[in-house]
């Protein structure tokens, strides 16, 4: 079964990157969903729990690249707080390399498929989140 | 499709909308078994199917619904909320639902459209995204948008054609405009062309009275030698820091009479001929400089390697070289902002690009247009560098530094080959007896006259070869070889010429990353400014109130950046003839009886839109600042700060619902 993943997006660039690639028809596996929130600052880790409680095999959030955030910093707030999420995933037993942070613009559609396509394959080989075998999740 | 029975869940009364969007949608995900599915969960008390639910059926469809089944919140899955959100929230607007009880569910740019060939995989996709979009419509609150006034000044940055007319129409239609150009005359690219395509009008002749016009128009403000450096603010209210550079010469003194030029003892490769002849280092941009001012440059001048130079002091009647000027700053308000800042073209890599920077008899195609020029160094006299003698046999190599996966995989939109392929006609012209061979790949000609012009240099006896060219090789009397497989004929060819002219693509301005840095406007994949829609909204960015216009966003034509500026003006003059402007309600919100005053959210607020009322120990929100971010709501311990329309439970409504069915 193709993992499952969860793309949070910003607005304006990652969201819109992820509309390109759509406009374009690069293809990714049908198994990513997308979740759309103003910037990426905007991600608290208690999301990222709760998207692997709810199924979650990977999650990735995208963002601004450096410097080109349309809310000037909050790409770098995310940066930090998708690296202190990433140790408490560890530390539970996930496994820090269920969690991603990528910049993509808005011109970068393929950029968002390839990702998204990586990222699946990654995710693949890393077999189901185990949190789906001790909590029952689909 | 109608579900009757009312469901009697809490108060929402939901209505789901499936667009088709032709077999955009339609093709691939069964948007029937999406909306049977979305019929069921909780909430929802109608569902409809549309071909396009964007069109006036479908959207008078959504309004019968909104009246008939009493709705209170509406989810459309159809494209993408990036065009559409705003189309659907004054429907619903207009049939009384809130505009922030709308939702959008995107199943066609990142459902169907990334699942070709998966249908089974993008229906059930198609069902949980609506799933998400329905529970978190459920939990949405009603929001209002706050209207600002919006100041009637605008600031043009760059006047190169497009920066000049945009300018010029808000100018005459009475709005004050601030007319920002870095270097010291107006004109831009233009100023320095000899003749125009397809026409081959004088180019200066044409842009010298608009450049007159606009000094003449009392509502502009020409800042020349001058950058912004700062835009802070939003839609109507910008506030702009601009950076005035020092001239060395008191502006209102001095008429342009160029006696300081004549007398300045140092030369210098002049810049406006693309590094051909010298100017002084007190000098007068060119003749038909707007203002006709003149400038020292102090880096070249005498008196920074500490001399007492005082030749330009004694020449000027006038008093007016001042040495002690010093860079000065200036603030602005303004509505709206138009970003001008036009284009350069690639700079070959010295070795890498035909030997270009290497052998002296290579050339790009700008330095050739300054040596065609009557007022350029050689007053139209075109000889090779090497040798000052005349070429008789020339060579045009077009797409160096566009079209190539080395350099820049981008085209320039045809500008490139029309503009080396009218530099050869006017050399042909003037000199019918030189021969001109011209290297593509495929010629580009795409606007009213231009496919006649490219007939008309074959007319005149241009040869056209069909390939890119491997290499060009120096011979000891500096004539080049160009080497170049024709591949209409499939043979190799070695072709001798006198001069090589490199038809040199189109690519970002250098102030264009700054400009994108500083405003926030997205850079596209050619690293030129994103416009807000590629067809539909062309001059608009994603910021409110800030355009863009010229060959910043993609190379252009003189008409079409013309067109542009108009464009841009107009689309600016909507904000500043209402004097009105919508503000998103998106905003944070502190619910003070929550936080606990630990000030994390006010550290990472990057508007410092968040105050820490001491006395109180609790966090205020200052909304007029706040632009919505949420990065506040995402630090906070206590759950106390959120971001509206964005709220925690919002957001978690669609987590929760991410894989119900999958």
């Amino acid at each position: 079964m193709e993992p499952k993943i969860v793309a949070f997006c910003c607005n304006w660039c990652s969201y819109a990157g992820a509309d390109l690639a759509g406009v374009s028809r690069y293809q990714y596996p049908a198994a990513v969903r997308i979740l759309r929130v103003m910037c990426s600052g905007r991600v608290e880790p208690v999301f990222i729990f709760d998207a692997f409680k709810n199924g979650a095999d990977g999650v990735i959030v995208t963002g601004c690249h450096p410097g080109e955030c349309h809310y000037v910093s909050g790409n770098l707030n995310a940066e930090k707080r998708v690296e202190n999420t990433r140790k408490a995933l560890e530390y539970l037993g996930l496994g820090a390399e269920r969690l991603r942070l990528k910049w993509i613009s808005a011109s970068e559609g393929l950029k968002f498929a390839e990702v998204m396509r990586e990222f699946t394959e990654e995710i693949k080989a890393l077999g189901p989140s185990p949190i789906k075998s001790r909590m029952s999740v689909k | 499709m109608e579900k009757k029975e009312k469901v009697n869940e809490g108060e929402e009364r939901i209505g789901v909308f499936v667009c088709r969007c032709g077999v955009n949608i339609g093709g691939v995900v069964d948007c029937d078994e999406v909306a049977r599915y979305a019929a069921t969960l909780p909430g929802v008390v109608c569902v409809s199917v549309n071909k396009f639910t964007c069109s006036d059926s479908g959207q008078a469809d959504i309004q019968e619904h909104i009246r008939k089944y009493n709705l209170n919140r509406v989810v459309v899955a159809a494209c993408t909320p990036k065009t559409h959100e705003p189309t659907f929230r004054v429907c619903c607007e207009e049939a009384g639902v809130n505009q922030y009880l709308f939702e959008f569910v995107n199943i066609r740019d990142q459902c169907s459209w990334m699942h070709i060939w998966d249908h089974e995989g993008a229906t059930k996709k198609a069902k949980d995204l609506v799933r998400m979009g329905v529970y978190r419509a459920k939990l949405l609150e009603p929001l209002e948008e706050s209207e600002v006034a919006v100041d009637q000044n605008a600031v043009v940055i760059g006047a190169g054609v497009a920066g000049m007319q945009a300018a010029m129409d808000l100018g005459d239609m009475g709005f004050h405009v601030y007319l920002v150009e870095k270097e010291p005359s107006i004109g831009g690219r233009m100023a320095r062309f000899d003749k125009v395509f397809p026409t081959n009008d004088c180019s200066i002749c044409i842009l010298g009275p608009k450049m007159v016009e606009v000094a003449r128009n009392e509502n502009i403000e020409i800042m020349s030698y001058s950058e912004v450096v700062e835009v802070k603010g939003f839609v109507g209210n910008f506030e702009a820091t601009i950076e005035h550079k020092p001239r060395y010469i008191d502006v209102d003194k001095c008429t342009g009479c160029a006696q300081c030029v004549e007398k300045c003892p140092v030369e210098v490769p002049y810049d406006f001929n693309e590094g051909f002849g010298t100017r002084r280092a007190a000098y007068v941009p060119f003749p038909q400089a707007v203002p006709l001012r003149g400038v020292i440059d102090l880096e070249n001048c005498l008196r920074s390697e500490g001399k007492e130079c005082k030749a330009c002091i004694k020449a000027c009647e006038r008093d007016a070289i001042d040495f002690s000027q010093e860079k000065k700053y200036s603030k602005v308000k303004a509505g709206v902002i138009i970003v001008a800042p036009g284009f350069v073209t690639y700079d070959p890599e010295p070795g890498n690009d035909y030997g270009y920077g290497m052998d002296d008899n290579v050339i790009t195609t700008m330095e050739f247009e300054r040596l065609l020029n009557a007022a350029g160094p050689t007053e139209g006299h075109v000889i090779r560098p090497s040798d000052c003698k005349e070429p008789m046999r020339l060579g045009f190599i077009n797409c160096v530094g566009s079209r190539d996966v080395k350099t820049n995989v981008h085209c320039s939109g045809g500008v490139c080959c029309m503009f080396n392929m009218k530099n050869a006609i006017l050399l042909k012209e003037k000199r019918p007896e030189i021969s001109c061979y011209l290297f593509y790949m495929d010629i580009r000609a795409p606007f009213r006259g231009y496919e006649e012009f490219y007939n008309r240099a074959r007319e005149l006896g241009i040869r056209f070869v069909r390939g890119r060219p491997s290499e060009v090789i120096e011979k000891e009397n500096g004539n080049l070889v160009i080497r170049a497989e024709d591949t209409l004929k499939g043979v190799v060819r070695n072709i001798e010429v006198d001069l090589v002219v490199l038809g040199t693509g189109i690519v970002p301005h250098s102030d264009i990353e700054k400009l994108s840095k500083m405003l926030k406007i997205p850079r596209a994949a050619d690293g030129l400014l994103m416009e807000a829609h590629p067809k539909l909204g062309p001059v608009d960015t994603v910021l409110g109130g800030v355009f863009v216009a010229g060959g910043a966003s993609g190379p252009k034509d003189i008409p079409l950046s013309v067109a542009q500026g108009s464009g841009a003006a107009a689309r600016a003059a909507r904000l500043l003839v209402t004097g009105k402007a919508k503000i998103e309600g998106i905003t944070a919100a502190s619910d003070t009886e929550r936080c606990i005053g630990c000030s994390l959210c006010v550290d990472v607020c990057p508007y410092a839109a968040l105050t820490l009322d001491e006395k109180e120990n609790r966090v205020m929100v200052v909304e007029a600042i706040c632009k919505g971010c949420g990065t506040c709501a995402a630090s906070c311990p206590v759950g106390a700060m959120e971001q509206r329309h964005f709220k925690t439970e919002q957001v978690e409504a669609q987590v929760k619902n991410l894989f119900a069915l999958t």
